[in-house]
């Protein structure tokens, strides 16, 4: 399967099977493109007609031809699909659960419009978790992990940082059981900021692996839709406090991370923002929520976001020649040393591999499913006992969703977000088809700019 | 090749052959928890 692109100017192909990416000129862009389809003769004569004979000389022809040949032999050009049988049978494997949510708070100190918690509370009452559940959570972990070494635990909310203390502990717990078991263990935490003062941040930049603070941009855009509980904007109380984070990560391992809505659809401002104030790890992501809410985002809507997306990758490149780039999270791709196929076809992993920990220590497939009783698969005690649901989740793959068969960004997405599925067609196989256009748009753009580089 | 730039990639055919180690990060571990992004993620088992 090929896929094919202009932006910004450069020709873009793209083998879909073997991930190969060729820069080209138009005209072999042009013969690529009808190369399944048509004699040679008759994509000679075609180009002939289309490009001036001063520009394309007979050899040229023959060069042409002879250099998409040279790709076919070297398998990066026009391969065929040959995972499905073997990725259909890694999903049969025995699963091994290898990275928690560990919902430490479901109470928070802000009130945002857009929060799928509840402003925290998931459908439930506010509450904190202890530090017996979150031991036990890890035991769970430990012990449901098989050879895995690497276990990841991300403290989440609500806010987590309103149980600091348990976080404290449990993250000492981690650290005193992880020799003698044989792991490794990679906290991470998200939080909004309001919290974070310099205990915590030297407590985050010994523990903690990447550090999420959350912030949507301009100050007008965050105040609106991420205010205080008293109403007033929380942009000014949150703003010198994750600077001062970012700065003493040294501007490494953590991210700015926003949502943007139907409100600010020219959220690359937002973006260009948070670079301007210094940050440089930023992910800006477009909200999901209920069609009938005013700030969700709708199709009619896709058009400004693409744009933003294009002017964005633009300005990336322009800050790059001046020395002052930053990276943007969806447009980040590591086409040398990214994930295997294995990794990039068998989803995300959620409901198998990685779980959500609830304050009372239940488990649900991630944490966009808390709260959803369907959902409940079990609990650290007990462990998971609805194997239903949980083998419902491990069916998820590249394969399982019709739609995904022709889609050239399968191999970037792994079929998309179980949870965004759900919630808008009410099965976790199918297909949110506005993240996909987004989805697409992203990859198109990352592979622009390793173009440029 | 004078016509076709070929980026450095990984050849995704090769990495059938010892990939599936399970080790790598949970994308949604990483920043986005809304979306699956699985292409930036590193591979542990080089």
């Amino acid at each position: 399967m090929v896929y094919q692109y202009i932006q910004n100017g450069y020709h873009i192909v793209l083998d879909v099977n073997s991930g190969s990416v060729h820069v080209v000129d138009k005209v072999v862009y042009d013969v690529i493109s009808d190369y399944k389809e048509h004699s040679r003769e008759d994509i000679a004569e075609a180009i002939r007609n289309k490009y001036p004979a001063e520009q394309l000389a007979d050899a040229d022809i023959n060069e042409i031809f002879s250099e998409i040949e040279q790709c076919i032999g070297q398998g990066t050009l026009f391969t065929e699909d040959t995972y499905k049988k073997q990725i259909t049978d890694y999903k049969k494997r025995d699963t091994y659960v290898k990275a928690l949510c560990l919902h430490v708070a479901h109470d928070c100190n802000l009130a945002c419009c857009y929060c799928f918690a509840g402003e925290g509370e998931y459908k439930g009452e506010r509450s904190l978790m202890s530090y017996e559940v979150g031991k036990k959570a890890l035991d769970f972990l430990v012990e449901n992990s098989g050879n895995r070494i690497n276990l990841e635990v991300d403290f989440f909310g609500g806010e987590p940082l309103m149980n600091f203390d348990t976080i404290k502990k449990l993250v000492a717990y981690g650290r005193s059981i992880e020799k003698e078991k044989r792991k490794n263990f990679r906290f991470t935490l998200t939080t909004n900021g309001v919290l974070l003062n310099k205990e915590v941040i030297d407590f985050l930049n010994k523990e903690m692996d990447n550090v999420v603070l959350s912030i949507d941009g301009r100050k007008e855009i965050n105040d609106t839709m991420r205010p205080c509980k008293n109403g007033k904007g929380s942009y000014d109380l949150i703003l010198s406090k994750i600077k001062e984070t970012a700065d003493s990560r040294k501007q490494q391992k953590y991210y700015v991370r926003g949502t943007f809505t139907h409100h600010n659809l020219d959220f690359d401002k937002d973006v260009l923002h948070l670079a301007d104030e210094g940050f440089k790890q930023i992910s800006v992501e477009p909200v999901v929520a209920d069609p009938k809410e005013d700030y969700a985002i709708l199709r009619e809507d896709l058009p400004e976001i693409i744009k933003g997306y294009e002017r964005l990758a633009d300005e990336l490149i322009k800050r790059k020649k001046e020395g002052n780039d930053f990276q943007f999270f969806h447009f980040m791709i590591d086409l040398e040393g990214g994930p295997c196929v294995y990794k990039r076809l068998s989803g995300c992993g959620s409901g198998t591999e990685y779980l959500a920990v609830t304050p009372q220590g239940d488990l649900y497939p991630c944490h966009q499913f808390v709260g959803q009783e369907e959902f409940l698969l079990g609990n650290v005690e007990n462990g998971i006992t609805n194997s239903k649901i949980r083998d419902m989740f491990k069916n998820c793959s590249v394969y399982a969703k019709e739609e995904c068969a022709d889609c050239f960004a399968k191999f970037y997405c792994s079929g998309g977000c179980a949870a965004n599925a759900y919630y808008s067609h009410g099965d976790i196989h199918a297909v949110y088809e506005l993240g996909c256009e987004l989805q697409k748009k992203r990859v198109e753009c990352a592979i622009m700019l390793k173009a440029a580089d | 090749m004078k016509r076709i730039r070929t980026l450095t990639t990984k050849n995704l055919k090769q990495t059938m052959k010892k990939g599936g180690c399970g080790e790598c990060q949970t994308s949604c571990q990483s920043a986005c928890k809304t979306s699956c992004t699985v292409a930036n993620q590193s591979c542990e088992n080089k």
